[in-house]
């Protein structure tokens, strides 16, 4: 579990272009959107992708992303029992 | 006609031209057919988390936009207009590749969003927070020039408001690079400076940006005014003559007081006839000026030459290496400019020193 | 009340019809132009739903007699046929009578043929004529060459208003007598570039889309080109033309608040319908019917609802209708294409209605036209939005 939060972390940073973000500097209870790392609702739709692509878990409604895209910690719970790749 | 006064301006260009106390005193010499701009530090114009999802031409954009504002003094502007030939390329050309290599899958939003002509305008907007009139104009070499000719509409209607007026183009990696396919840009690299002996068909292609800001009323900051402006979509080099002898006219101005043409040569063989055909008849004792040599062409490079007009008013002198023939002006007060691609999209403006 | 600028002329294309009487007989007879993609190669094609015009480029190049080396993208071809129309509806032979403009509005121009032969002009040369044709500017450069037309030509490219924004600087400029005549309008082609593109925002349906419903899933694209020919006073009269109506308010505004998505009040749309009513020297109560942007999408339909209430009062909106469910979101051409709609309302004096409309939505208890209904109308408002917080108005009048 721990590797699968470490590589989100490093997923989201290149695939968000977040460039003054060090993987260190995300916890993983930290909120994504809002006040944490001020993600949008954007990059939910990217998220949305990356879900796809890395982890053949396909969303059909983008308001699912929501919940899902809590932090680091929930993403990684929801991807390790979703998962098909 | 209502009065139209350039108060502010800003360049970006493949030359050190975004330092506002520079006026070409230095000269990168650019060795091939394609080049890029040589940039401000954006970091200073641009928040981080703004800037990462920000192309080049937004970068350049926002950029401009925002020293512009600042040389003429306005904080918020009544209305904003871009003009883009391309727009937003290297977004458009990622998007279109992603689709075309992985078959329409696994796309993400963010380029498609970044990708669209308005882009720059929106993001402008977005910056300053402006509700304002926001138009994007798409024309080929006269994209800067029509979106200059509804600034001045829309100063005619109310002339108190500020008009921030844009032109954008950028390189993409390989949909400039068609363009040496189908020969508008040089099969070969050359030395950039002497362009206009190249000989051979084609051009050299850049990127830019300029800004301006354009009021009814002339201010402190007045960097020029700009009389009138006029966009033809399609001449042959005989009815462009009649064409600008007849907006000459329109403002009560014959030739012998213009000071300087400044003409947008490429250094295509295939077109600059258009220019030599005015070089040697109209505008034979006018002291003439280019500039493609040092900054390329792109969409929108002609708007190098309002922002040259506006550093020749300030300065009151003309770098030489601007000069193309030997008449030179005794001062420098009225400016014509001229510009044509692929004999296509000409665009004359007239500027006076006020 | 402002005189306005006079419409001498009108024609469409879209997936309801060719030219402009057969858009009136399937708006009149209510039968919709969404379908399954027949004709554009993509992956998503039984997935998404499309107001597609069911001839192929061939068929289109035949009927405008192209020669076969043309560089005629879909949209330059699609924007002709209906820039002839209007031309020859406003009975004009000879285009370069009177001053005469173009303007046209396109979203991404001629990525239909861009899209598909990029991958083959490094190695054939075969199709290399289509790379200057992917720029917006060229696409309207094609439609004004044929038409002949050589002066002034403009495109605006602002996604979804530009041809409402077309009309609107061609008003302006008629109005401030800079030109005497300007053909105005939008085209755009389905391609898999649009497609792909709002189908990363996860904002198309697979189903007839349902503008203003509760249960709105987004919107369906769709194709087409619109133009209309305005003209001075001065040619109206020497000339004794039939008028189709007038362009007598027009506005555009930003809405500042994100790249795509609207504000949640509507600000932008707010401020344009505002303008618009001022520049017309209108009251709100003075507005018959407003034809909606109305795209389907959450969030649109949200926004728009929002701005009319604020502009109308929710008890006092007047009737509107999406005609949206019909042809599609035909992107750019959409503020044309509804520009024609609402001449012909005017004329005929009918509503067209919002289709697929079930459930009302919870923010607000606006609730759309749904059937054909006659009604005697003076004064219609057209919305048209796009990416980049782009809003802009439209008022018509008889």
């Amino acid at each position: 579990m721990a590797e699968l939060k470490e590589e989100l972390k490093e997923k989201i940073i290149e695939q968000l272009s977040l460039e003054d973000v060090e993987v260190s500097e995300i916890g993983d209870d930290d909120p994504l959107f809002g006040d944490g790392l001020g993600l949008d609702s954007i990059d939910a739709l990217e998220l949305i992708v990356l879900l796809e692509k890395d982890y053949g878990i396909k969303l059909k409604d983008p308001k699912e992303g929501k919940a899902i895209f809590e932090s680091i910690k929930v993403m990684a719970d929801y991807i390790s029992k979703h998962r098909t790749k | 006609m209502s009065d139209c006064y350039i108060n502010g301006i800003a360049n970006i260009s493949a030359q050190p031209t975004s330092d506002p106390n520079l006026f070409l005193d230095e000269i990168i010499s650019h060795k091939e057919s394609i080049f890029r701009s040589h940039d401000p530090n954006y970091k200073e114009y641009i928040k981080p988390a703004a800037m990462r999802r920000m192309s080049k031409s937004v970068k350049m954009g926002v950029t401009a936009a925002s020293m512009a504002l600042k040389s003429s003094g306005v904080e918020m502007p009544d209305a904003i207009i871009t003009g883009t030939g391309m727009g937003c390329k290297q977004d458009s050309e990622k998007f279109l590749e992603k689709i075309l290599y992985d078959d329409e899958q696994f796309l993400t939003p963010t380029l498609f969003i970044q990708s669209t002509h308005n882009t720059v305008g929106g993001q402008v907007a977005l910056g300053l927070g402006c509700k304002a009139y926001n138009l994007t104009y798409v024309q080929g070499a006269a994209s800067f020039e029509t979106s200059l000719i509804d600034a001045q509409l829309m100063l005619s209607e109310e002339s108190e408001k500020n008009v921030l007026v844009g032109g954008i183009d950028e390189v993409a990696k390989n949909s400039t690079l068609l363009h040496k396919l189908d020969g508008q840009i040089k099969g070969d690299d050359i030395n950039v400076i002497d362009l206009f002996n190249s000989g051979t068909g084609g051009t050299v292609h850049s990127e830019g940006a300029t800004f301006m800001v354009l009021s009814g009323e002339k201010t402190e900051n007045s960097y020029a005014k700009m009389v009138d402006i006029e966009t033809i979509s399609k001449a042959s080099e005989v009815e462009i003559k009649d064409i600008i002898e007849s907006f000459l006219d329109r403002q009560g101005v014959t030739m012998d007081s213009v000071d300087a043409v400044v003409l947008g040569n490429n250094g295509d063989i295939g077109y600059d006839h258009y220019y030599e055909n005015l070089q040697t008849s109209i505008f034979s004792n006018t002291e003439q000026l280019c500039y493609k040599h040092l900054i390329g062409d792109y969409p929108v490079a002609s708007s190098f030459g309002f922002w040259l007009g506006c550093k020749i008013f300030e300065n009151n002198r003309v770098p030489s290496i601007l000069k193309v023939n030997e008449v030179s002006a005794k001062k420098y007060d009225t400016i014509l400019l001229y510009n044509q691609y692929l004999g296509k999209n000409h665009s004359i403006a007239l500027l006076q020193r006020c | 009340m402002s005189k306005g600028v006079a419409i001498t002329g009108m024609g469409i294309i879209s997936s309801i019809g060719n030219n402009v009487e057969e858009n009136l007989n399937a708006l009149k007879s209510v039968s919709h132009g969404i379908s399954r993609i027949d004709l554009l190669e993509t992956r998503h094609r039984d997935q998404i739903m499309v107001g597609e015009i069911k001839k192929t480029n061939n068929d289109l190049e035949r009927e405008l007699g192209l020669n076969p080396l043309n560089s005629f993208s879909r949209t330059a071809m699609l924007g002709t046929i209906a820039a002839k129309e209007a031309l020859a509806d406003a009975q004009i032979s000879d285009v370069n009578e009177y001053r005469t403009g173009f303007i046209s509005g396109t979203s991404v121009g001629g990525m239909d043929t861009t899209e598909k032969y990029y991958l083959q002009y490094p190695e054939s040369e075969e199709n290399r004529r289509y790379i200057k044709a992917q720029h917006a500017g060229y696409t309207t450069q094609s439609v004004s060459n044929y038409l002949g037309i050589h002066g002034y030509v403009s495109t605006i490219s602002t996604a979804c208003s530009s041809a409402a924004n077309a009309i609107m600087l061609g008003a302006r400029m008629i109005k401030a007598g800079k030109i005497d005549r300007m053909i105005v309008g939008g085209t755009d082609a389905l391609s898999k570039f649009t497609i792909n593109g709002f189908g990363t925002l996860m904002i198309l349906s697979d189903e007839e889309c349902t503008p203003f419903d509760d249960n709105r899933k987004g919107l369906n694209l769709g194709e087409a080109a619109a133009f209309l020919v305005l003209e001075s006073d001065e040619i109206v009269e020497k000339e004794n033309k039939n008028i189709l109506g007038r362009v007598a308010g027009w506005a555009n505004a930003n809405d500042a608040y994100h790249q795509t998505a609207s504000s949640s009040d509507g600000e932008g749309a707010y401020l344009a319908m505002k303008k618009a009513l001022k520049i017309a020297g209108l009251k709100p109560q003075d507005i018959d019917y407003v034809n909606a942007h109305g795209t389907a999408t959450p969030n649109n339909d949200l926004s728009e609802g929002v701005a009319m209430t604020r502009i109308f009062g929710e008890e006092n909106t007047p009737v509107f209708s999406s005609t949206k469910a019909f042809t599609g979101h035909t992107l750019a051409a959409a503020g044309s294409v509804e520009a024609v709609y609402s001449l012909l309302s005017l004329r005929e004096n009918l509503i067209f209605p919002n289709l697929n409309f079930k459930t009302k939505m919870k923010e607000f208890s606006l609730v759309p036209q749904t059937e054909l209904i006659p009604k005697e109308m003076k004064t219609i408002l057209s919305n048209s939005f796009g990416f980049g917080g782009n809003c802009s108005t439209l008022i018509f009048t008889k």
